[in-house]
């Protein structure tokens, strides 16, 4: 098994979370901030495995289930919108949304 | 082992970042699973191989086709590489990298600083966990389903038709 120092795991999953804030705010089309949402999710769950390797617990394995659970719920929920926007205003653009505007 | 671990994180990083900046859709997935599989490769090389498989079953497997099913229903203009590049035009990605920048630095930082005792798991396997899921974390598991139901009743209102 590897033999790495817990900082660097976190360093890692620490990258992959900005990545993610990165996409979400680069990004106009709602899949895409979709796809960098699902970047920093995957961050969340490297963390709480090396927390489970550090410790030699299960318990953070246990919670990168509970994570993508809520993924599934996520991206299921997620997506149905998006296919609504879809047919609603022809546009995936996040700026097109600007109904409630005064 | 432990160079696997170094080479899958790599290529899990930079196939991330390929995915939030492709202006391609599909291109954009893609490397979404490339991230996943090399995700899979770490969380095998920490002792996680349950996980791991999850990870490539339920993630790599059911939500990116999902992703993918999604993006064909709404093909043509609104997932076209034309339409997207007008929408990243250079100036766009000003503040955005300004502030992920800054939170990388900052993050990054105070860990590598803080330096870390060395990981060096012995595998936890499929029988630790379930073991640990089905006492301690009963309630967890019950609520992860109300959660799904919840999610599949709402998916099922919101993507019918009017």
């Amino acid at each position: 098994m590897a033999i790495v120092p817990t900082s660097h795991v976190l360093i890692v999953s620490a990258l992959l979370v900005c990545i993610g804030a990165f996409g979400v705010l680069l990004r106009r089309n709602l899949l895409f901030m979709l796809l960098s949402l699902e970047v920093m999710l995957n961050g969340a769950a490297l963390a709480f495995v090396a927390a489970s390797a550090r410790w030699q617990q299960p318990d953070g394995q246990i919670f990168v289930m509970f994570i993508m659970a809520m993924a599934a719920a996520e991206v299921a929920v997620g997506l149905a919108l998006i296919l609504q926007i879809y047919r609603r205003v022809s546009t995936l653009d996040a700026d097109a949304l600007d109904l409630m505007r005064g | 082992m432990t160079q696997v671990f170094y080479v899958a994180s790599a290529l899990a990083v930079v196939a991330a970042f390929l995915t939030v900046t492709r202006s391609n859709a599909l291109h954009a997935v893609l490397y979404l699973v490339l991230a996943l599989f090399a995700l899979a490769i770490d969380f095998l090389a920490l002792g996680a191989p349950f996980i791991a498989a999850l990870e490539i079953i339920v993630y790599a497997g059911a939500i990116v086709v999902v992703i993918l099913f999604v993006i064909m229903m709404v093909a043509g203009a609104a997932v076209s590489g034309e339409q997207e590049r007008r929408w990243l035009p250079p100036r766009a990605w000003v503040v955005p990298s300004l502030l992920a920048g800054a939170l990388a630095v900052l993050t990054i930082g105070s860990l590598a600083a803080g330096g870390g005792q060395a990981v060096a798991p012995t595998t936890i396997g499929p029988r630790e966990v379930g073991a640990v899921l089905f006492t301690t974390y009963l309630i967890g598991v019950e609520l992860a389903s109300v959660l799904l139901l919840a999610g599949l009743v709402g998916a099922y209102y919101l993507g019918a038709r009017d």
